[in-house]
């Protein structure tokens, strides 16, 4: 086929004359940005497949938030099947006089029935794979709690009413908790020690399991025969649905960064169409003498597409690789979120790859390139003919279609790709009508400067459109940058500093009946008089308006969470000061001991509750139906104890309860607590400083992984910026020369093009900083109902950097116009 | 007094078929306020030349003297630094710049040299050409005649010892073309500006002082000896304006 030798030929032509360089650049970026995020999510998504039992620990399992029916275990065992036990509940130990809340998980022999836990002398030291548990009377602690904890192995715990041993550094469990961000640093503990500690009661956040493991054919038996047994709050977990919250997460991690990723396609989709445009701009000449030599516009448009198709596929190919090795550092920054060893990844990220690559370089380039098969044979007697004509409506939409595509790839959901579609467009719309202003607004500087100053802003004034998207580009970059490094920052602090400052700070979970009396007395000594005792019975939603509740029913992933856990149900006389009706009536004295209940209306929307409706109950073995009186709208980051659900008092008299109450510790009186838990060994509290410092901790490697993908959208702004200075470097040569004969020397030159590119920057930086007070401040008021004060560091940063930036990257991308001889240049321009 | 000096000037360029010899050895003096044509086909390399002494490009042998300073003494730096006001320049493609208005394009050689208020120099003389009312047109808005005139303003501005144009007519009609040349001539005589113009229009050569001839890389002078037409067609160009 002559076409593909002549399109490879012309290819190798085009490269040397570094006319396809930033399109391939482009395109790199491109891929490289996607296959990062998708060998990343690839190999957690092996993990999760290759290790399913292991995550589980076992084939299957028997999951309840209360203790497992004996009967199912020595049935199992009966039938020949492996099992082993474990009990996991969050609570604070105490050593010395720190407290840290650490999720502990107390197990039987033989766990965990697949996969080894692995153990360490010493916090992130050598490890070594054990088949032992921990030995009664002794614990296992993770790194993170030890050294938060300033403890060694040897050293005793306290545990509730337990004291207890560390005897090993726990280095790795397969069944990491129930989320791949295990948040909190970890316990495990043998099962045989856990009445001791008296932290199980009826109110304890405890999970069990009863692990099973042995020959599919009898593992299916058992799980026939146990199907039929299981109580409502009983349900079966196996390899396929293990960890469903962390496929979740997975799912939504996944989307997420594959649509940071699709920023930095997109951008880089403008740098290819301005690349194309002149590729299609320098190949007018050589179109119109083929033409004229007699080659089809069919002829003469493949080998255009051929030769794209080729750099693309190369390009593309590369980006793979880069995106392999940049995969590695989102790895690294993602370490300690993801539980175990990741397997290397599949080849499939490298064909989303190549196909994102072909797609963006086809959607992208394919317009100008089709376009020069309307170039007429009559250009090679006039120049001026056959200019190409300016279908540029079609770049735009070739670009929407391709942007669309990528994000319904991305999404898979019409409704969100249309809903950031229009937001993406909406964006760039005010960014580029906001650009265009402050273009115009820097004519009215041109009157009043020097010569170097007049010429670099005559420069972005006549390449108005180039400087507008240079800005719009590289400015996006910058601006993310920003939402994710200060904004985030700030909306984190005024968050906190929205909260009152004598907002409780510490949660107290697990109080006995019998205990109320004394904790109450124990507070009033100690002047936390506001301290008040909720009592709170914890009850299984059965049926609404007689029609059982499944969670299979709900599509709503936080509606079927809510059904699949216990609710918890108080009562109280009057609503809490902070809450308020917003439908039906509180009720009356008449009304107490009468089976009415009061809803929150977040969780009524959530669930379809509407008010009049029948809500039944099983609260230990008993089943309560209520009526629905009223819905509430509640404060939930007040920060104090509130209830989904609140009964009249009376109603709730025979059944199990346990009280939680929540109070403000001044940050000196943390001493308060070791004799609190001192006096009631058996209570739960919860540091709300120490969850918030976790979830920071959390947020803050999310964040920097996207910051790091967000690096790959700056990358491309840069892209963008390097296409533009090449397609008007033409221009710029020009002007040098003409500029050298009239007598500029170098220093004037250099500085009008610093004039130039510092003053696109600072605008750039401008947008950047807009954009991103403009997205803080909707978020602060629409999402968080939280004032938001306009940082100057946003400013400062996005100016500075976007002057500094794209100054130095476009001096440094021009200095090739200053070195050559000004007769060659202006000989060419005549 | 020499203006322009040019000493065993050659130019060697490397092509295809081996090194091709643009100018051989030229030798060439124009006295201050001399207007010197230069003319030959199409090719024998009359832009090479002119390029060459106006320090755009660098000779492959041989000097150039310009205002009595050797160019090749000089780096890209120092010869755009004895250009400014000093030299000059007309274009066969006029050469302005896109970006800038007609009379931001005047006023850039004034304020290369850093001139106190360029904007009144500028104005003056573009007033001068007959463009008083396109001062704040691009050149993208104005005629090829117009857009040489405004050339020609640029080129005066800085009231330049040196002038050099090539072909300032190539691009224009016949009419347009007589009034340019005519400009040119009675700017010249206003301020008494060396000129060294290249065209191969006989009738515009028959306006300078001397007429050389360019051939096979070498310089001949074709000047008829004793013309006296000199002196009087300057005068002759003054009434056209
Ligand atoms: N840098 C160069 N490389 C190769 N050839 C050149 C170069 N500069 C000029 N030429 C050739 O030298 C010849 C003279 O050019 P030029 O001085 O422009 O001629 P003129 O102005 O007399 O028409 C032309 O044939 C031109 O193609
Ligand atoms: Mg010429």
């Amino acid at each position: 086929m002559r076409i593909f030798r002549l399109s490879l030929l012309g290819l190798l032509r085009d490269w040397r004359a570094g006319e396809l360089r930033v399109l391939g650049l482009a395109l790199v970026i491109a891929v490289a940005s996607t296959t990062a995020v998708g060998f990343f999510t690839d190999r957690i998504a092996l993990l999760m497949e290759r290790q399913a039992s292991v995550l589980l620990g076992a084939d299957l399992a028997v999951v309840s938030s209360d203790p497992i029916n004996p009967g199912f275990a020595s049935n199992a065992r009966g039938l020949g099947l492996k099992t082993a036990e474990t009990g996991t509940f969050p609570s604070v130990v105490l050593a010395g006089s720190t407290t840290e809340l650490l999720e502990v998980k107390s197990v039987s022999a033989g766990y965990p029935l697949r996969g080894v836990l692995r153990v360490a002398q010493l916090p992130y030291g050598k490890e070594r794979a054990t088949r032992t548990i921990p030995a009664p009377g002794t614990v296992w602690l993770g790194p993170r709690a030890l050294t938060r904890l300033g403890l060694r192995i040897g050293d005793k715990i306290k545990l509730g009413s337990s004291v207890l041993t560390i005897a090993e550094v726990l280095a790795y469990e397969p069944d990491h908790g129930g989320d791949l961000f295990g948040i909190a640093p970890r316990l495990l503990m043998n099962l045989q020690d856990m009445p001791a500690t008296a932290l199980i009661g009826p109110g304890s956040r405890a999970t069990y399991r009863l692990l099973i493991a042995g020959p599919a054919p009898v593992l299916a038996k058992f799980r026939q025969w146990v199907d039929r047994r299981l109580e409502p709050g009983e349900r079966l977990e196996d390899v396929r649905d293990a960890r469903p919250q962390l496929r979740e997460a997975l799912d939504r991690a996944q989307k997420f960064l594959g649509l940071a990723a699709l920023v930095s396609v997109l951008l880089a989709g403008v740098a290819i169409a301005t690349a194309t445009r002149r590729y299609a701009v320098r190949h007018l000449d050589g179109t119109a003498v083929m033409r004229c030599l007699g080659a089809t516009q069919r002829y003469v448009v493949w080998l255009h597409v051929l030769q794209m198709l080729w750099l693309g596929l190369v390009a593309s190919l590369a980006g793979c690789a880069v995106g392999y090795f940049a995969q590695q550092v989102l790895v690294y920054l993602l370490s300690g979120l993801v539980a175990a060893p990741l397997p290397p990844p599949s080849g499939f990220p490298v064909v989303t790859g190549l196909l994102t690559g072909l797609v963006a370089l086809l959607g992208f380039a394919l317009p100008p390139v089709l376009r020069l098969k309307d170039v007429t044979p009559a250009r090679v007697l006039r120049r001026d003919l056959g200019q190409l004509p300016a279908r540029t409506w079609m770049v735009y939409v070739a670009a929407l279609a391709v942007a669309a595509a990528l994000m319904l790839w991305q999404t898979r959901d019409v409704r969100l790709t249309a809903y950031l579609l229009s937001a993406t467009s909406l964006t760039l719309a005010v960014l580029s009508a906001v650009a265009y202003a402050l273009v115009r607004l820097l004519r009215l500087l041109r009157a009043h400067s020097g010569v170097a100053w007049r010429l670099g802003l005559a420069g972005i004034a006549r390449r108005a459109g180039t400087s507008v998207v240079q800005m719009v580009a590289f400015g996006i970059g910058i601006m993310l940058l920003l939402l994710l490094s200060l904004v985030r920052g700030d909306l984190l602090n005024e968050w906190e500093r929205s909260l009152p400052p004598g907002a409780p700070n510490q949660f107290v979970i697990n109080v006995q009946p019998e205990q109320v009396a004394p904790l109450r007395r124990f507070f009033f000594a100690n002047g936390l008089q506001d301290a008040v005792l909720y009592p709170m019975v914890r009850g299984r939603l059965l049926a609404i308006n007689h029609r059982p509740v499944r969670a299979s029913s709900y599509s709503d992933i936080r509606a079927r969470h809510l059904i699949e856990r216990e609710f918890n149900l108080s009562w109280t006389l009057r609503p809490q000061p902070d809450n308020h009706i917003v439908a039906g009536q509180w009720w009356t004295a008449a009304q107490y001991g009468k089976p009415l209940v009061s809803i929150e209306q977040g969780l009524a929307k959530t669930l379809r509750i509407k008010l009049g409706d029948t809500l039944e109950y099983r609260i230990a073995d008993r089943d309560l139906s209520v009526r629905v009186v009223n819905l509430r709208k509640v404060e939930w980051d007040s920060f104090r104890v509130n209830f989904f659900a609140v009964t009249p008092p009376g109603l709730l008299n025979g059944y199990p309860a346990t009280y939680i109450t929540s109070f403000h510790l001044a940050a000196d009186r943390h001493g308060l607590l070791r004799r609190l838990m001192q006096r009631f060994p058996n209570i739960t509290i919860i540091d709300v400083q120490t969850v918030m410092a976790q979830v920071r901790s959390i947020m803050h490697r999310v964040n920097l992984s996207l910051e790091y993908v967000f690096l790959f959208t700056l990358l491309a702004g840069l892209t963008v910026l390097y296409a533009a200075l090449q397609a008007t470097q033409d221009e710029r040569t020009h002007e040098v020369a003409v500029m050298r004969a009239l007598g500029a020397t170098t220093r004037q030159l250099t500085l009008s093009l610093m004039v130039e590119f510092t003053a696109i920057g600072l605008v750039t930086g401008l947008l950047a900083a807009l954009g991103a007070t403009v997205s803080g401040y909707l978020v602060a008021r629409h999402l968080f109902h939280l004032n938001y004060h306009v940082d100057p560091r946003l400013w400062v940063v996005g100016l500075i950097g976007g002057g500094a930036g794209v100054g130095t990257f476009g001096v440094w991308g021009t200095r090739f116009v200053l070195a050559r001889p000004p007769l060659q240049t202006l000989r060419e321009f005549s | 007094m020499c203006m322009v000096q040019a000493q065993k000037l050659s130019k060697r360029v490397a092509s295809p078929e081996g090194t091709l010899t643009l100018l051989d050895e030229v030798d060439l003096e124009v006295a201050a306020g001399e207007a010197c044509a230069i003319v030959g086909a199409s090719g024998s390399g009359k832009s090479t030349l002119l390029g060459l002494l106006a320090g755009l490009d660098a000779p492959s042998a041989g000097r150039v003297l310009l205002d009595g300073i050797d160019l090749g003494t000089l780096d890209e730096d120092g010869r755009a630094r004895l250009r400014a006001g000093r030299v000059g320049f007309v274009f066969q493609s006029f050469q302005l710049l896109p970006s800038l208005t007609a009379l931001e394009n005047v006023m850039l050689p004034l304020e290369l040299i850093g001139r106190t208020a360029p904007g009144r120099t500028a104005r003056e003389v573009l007033a001068r050409v007959g463009l008083a009312d396109r001062l704040r047109h691009y050149p993208s808005q104005l005629s090829g005649g117009e857009q040489q005139r405004v050339a020609i303003a640029r080129a005066f501005a800085s009231g330049p010892k040196i002038l050099f144009a090539d072909e300032p007519t190539g691009n224009l009609d016949q009419v347009t073309g007589e009034r340019v040349i005519d400009l040119v001539f009675s700017l010249n005589r206003e301020h008494a500006t060396t000129i060294l113009l290249v065209t191969h229009d006989e009738a515009v050569a028959a306006h300078c002082h001397r007429r050389l001839h360019l051939a096979a890389g070498r310089l001949r002078d074709d000047s008829v000896p004793g013309a006296d037409r000199q002196v009087d067609l300057p005068e002759a160009a003054g009434e056209n304006i």
